[in-house]
């Protein structure tokens, strides 16, 4: 993918820059509000990386107001230290699809940035998710496995259609945490790993193939092979 | 003048007899004289000199019964020589007069030393009642954030303004306090993590160069300051709460399926331990909060109650509606409780109490919840359980939001 990241702060810029390209990503870098908007406008990019307060007299939440204001439909990720809901919320009113507090976890910036850059950019109404056996129907809300109707709750529904949505890529706790439960606090225990554990009860168990995978450091994926 | 037409001189002396002889009050003047300049009838002694013939009623001193006075005199020429005059005494009135005027005077002076007393006193009754509102104001202006307006028996517009004052500063300091608190943790709470991943690191740097090591005190290294960091957002979560700068967010919410959902996300965690969590929420709850603090508030008493309790033991979720939109949100276990002397420092920051220093925390869930619970206009309750959830005694933790 095609990524433009919009940070000052030179550290962090060298090593998101280097970790994304290690990742595969082709990445330009701007330091400054206006060079990003510069280079967001004129060129084509998969994914933005935006850090939120920026020099240059263009913030992140202005460059972004600025793009959409243009039809520019890019996804946008926002890097910020600032962390009170209401900086979230700003930031996702202006046009952010997603938002991410400073300091993070590498994996977890490459998670959400495989998420947004890979995400249909037209939402096919699909109404089958479907990895190796395992089937989903999100009008009948059933999940099968090898044709065998899984016993699955509205919740674990949710939380499975998300990583089957997201198949091939890493899921990290916090996305899960904050997509499907629409949580934005640290819940102190493990929770996530218990219901991830639970839904693989159901999945996994008593077949040859796993689907559901931890990576290590990251959070989950479910892919098709082992 | 008709008498004179009439009958004559004679006629209007008689006249002016009798009216003298009716007047009580003795202030009219009569006075008829004949061309000679003699009297013939009449209380005058002289004909007043300075009263032109012809004028209608002009002031002049007048020769009365020997006395001096002053008068109104009407002077015609009756014809043939005579003469009358025709007037009243107003010394009387002259006096009254005078009287009057200073009457008015003195009461006008009066009125004054009497407004300006009342003024200094009002001033000064003023100024001492203000008086310990304006000292707690400059001893506070001073820094010292402690003194409150001490109030009077009497429930006025005075106390009622100290009493705002009060509960202003009652806030300050409780900012002012949070403020230290975040401080005094960020000092404490921090530096030993922080210190210890650096040391970590550092014995890593010039320890033995095997991969493996290295690489373990790295990641040991990264795990330390995530957990910092956690510390650190709980803290600043608190300290939002506490500010009530998340008051923006409030909205209204119907409680009920957030405790729910709340209480289904930490189900698996109690079906993972044998616990059970059972919940008896009513069917519709609602309130005007914030949803993400409120469930993250109910998340933590759960929490810790399933921390805290054994395995196959019982946590309890209920929630109900109290009277004057207040609300109730209470979490009890069978688990050990808290012993008494806990129970007041529960909710303080990084207080654990000893028996639970073997379980993973942070020390913060509780203070967050009262920090929630304050800025739903609440509290947080901690006491023991009722029996029937078996066993020990156990700790029920009540959430009490008021109408915020």
């Amino acid at each position: 993918m095609r990524i433009l990241l919009v940070e000052d702060d030179a550290e962090v810029a060298r090593f998101v820059r280097k970790g994304l390209q290690e990742a595969g990503h082709n990445v330009e870098h701007a330091a400054n509000g206006r060079d990003g908007l510069f280079l967001a406008a004129s060129e084509q990019f998969d994914i933005l990386v935006l850090d939120r307060m920026l020099p240059g007299g263009v913030d992140g939440v202005r460059l972004v107001e600025t793009l959409r204001g243009q039809g520019n439909r890019t996804p946008v990720l926002f890097l910020s230290a600032l962390s009170a809901v209401d900086e979230r919320v700003k930031g996702l009113k202006a046009g952010g699809d997603d938002y991410l507090v400073k300091p993070f976890a590498f994996a977890e910036l490459l998670a959400r940035v495989e998420a947004l850059g890979r995400r249909p950019t037209v939402e096919a109404p699909a109404t089958k998710l479907k990895i190796a056996d395992l089937e989903m129907d999100l009008l009948s809300r059933t999940v099968t496995r090898g044709g065998k109707r899984l016993e699955i709750q509205p919740r674990e529904f949710r939380l499975l259609e998300h990583l089957m949505r997201h198949a091939g890529q890493v899921v990290t706790r916090t996305m899960l945490l904050e997509k499907v439960w629409d949580y934005h606090f640290d819940p102190q225990t493990n929770v996530i790993d218990v219901h991830v554990s639970r839904l693989r009860q159901k999945v996994d168990k008593g077949f040859d193939k796993p689907l559901i995978h931890t990576v290590r450091n990251a959070g989950y994926m479910i892919r098709a092979e082992g | 003048m008709e008498r004179w037409r009439e009958a004559g001189s004679a006629a209007v002396a008689e006249a002016i007899a009798e009216r003298l002889a009716s007047d009580v009050e003795g202030n009219s003047i009569y006075l008829l004289m004949n061309p000679e300049g003699r009297r013939l009838a009449g209380n005058l002694d002289r004909w007043p000199q300075g009263v032109p013939a012809g004028t209608d009623w002009a002031f002049d001193t007048v020769q009365r019964d020997g006395l001096t006075t002053e008068a109104r005199l009407n002077v015609m020429e009756l014809g043939n020589g005579y003469r009358l005059a025709v007037g009243r005494d107003v010394t009387e009135k002259q006096r009254l007069r005078d009287l009057l005027a200073e009457g008015i005077a003195w009461s006008a002076f009066a009125a004054l030393i009497f407004a300006v007393t009342g003024a200094a006193v009002l001033r000064r009754a003023l100024e001492q009642r203000l008086l310990p509102a304006a000292q707690t104001a400059e001893a506070i202006a001073a820094g010292d954030l402690s003194h409150r307006v001490p109030l009077s028996a009497r429930n006025d517009e005075f106390d009622r303004l100290g009493r705002s004052m009060n509960t202003m500063l009652d806030r300050i300091d409780r900012l002012m306090e949070g403020i230290r608190g975040v401080s005094d943790s960020i000092a404490h709470d921090l530096r030993t993590p922080i210190a210890r991943a650096r040391a970590k690191l550092e014995e890593a740097v010039v320890g033995p160069d095997d991969p493996e090591t290295l690489r373990a005190a790295m990641e040991r290294g990264i795990t330390d300051l995530d957990n910092i960091t956690r510390v650190f957002e709980a803290l600043l979560r608190i300290a939002e709460a506490e500010a009530g700068a998340r008051r923006a967010a409030f909205a209204q919410t119907d409680l009920t399926p957030v405790l729910a959902d709340v209480a289904e996300f930490y189900g698996a965690v109690a079906e993972s331990r044998g616990q059970v969590l059972e919940t008896d929420l009513p069917p519709v709850l609602e309130t005007v909060g914030d949803r993400d603090l409120l469930a993250q508030a109910a998340g933590n008493l759960i929490d810790n109650a399933l921390k805290f309790t054994p395995e196959g033991g019982h946590v309890r979720l209920t929630a109900r509606a109290l009277p004057r939109e207040r609300i109730e949100i209470v979490v009890e276990d069978s688990g050990p409780g808290l012993a008494p002397e806990d129970r007041a420092r529960a909710g303080t920051r990084f207080f654990r109490a000893d028996s639970s220093r073997a379980t993973p925390g942070s020390g913060l869930g509780l203070s967050l919840v009262r920090a929630v619970a304050r800025l739903h206009g609440g509290d947080l309750l901690l006491e023991d359980a009722p029996q029937e959830l078996r066993g020990s005694p156990g700790l029920r933790a009540t959430i009490r939001l008021g109408s915020a």
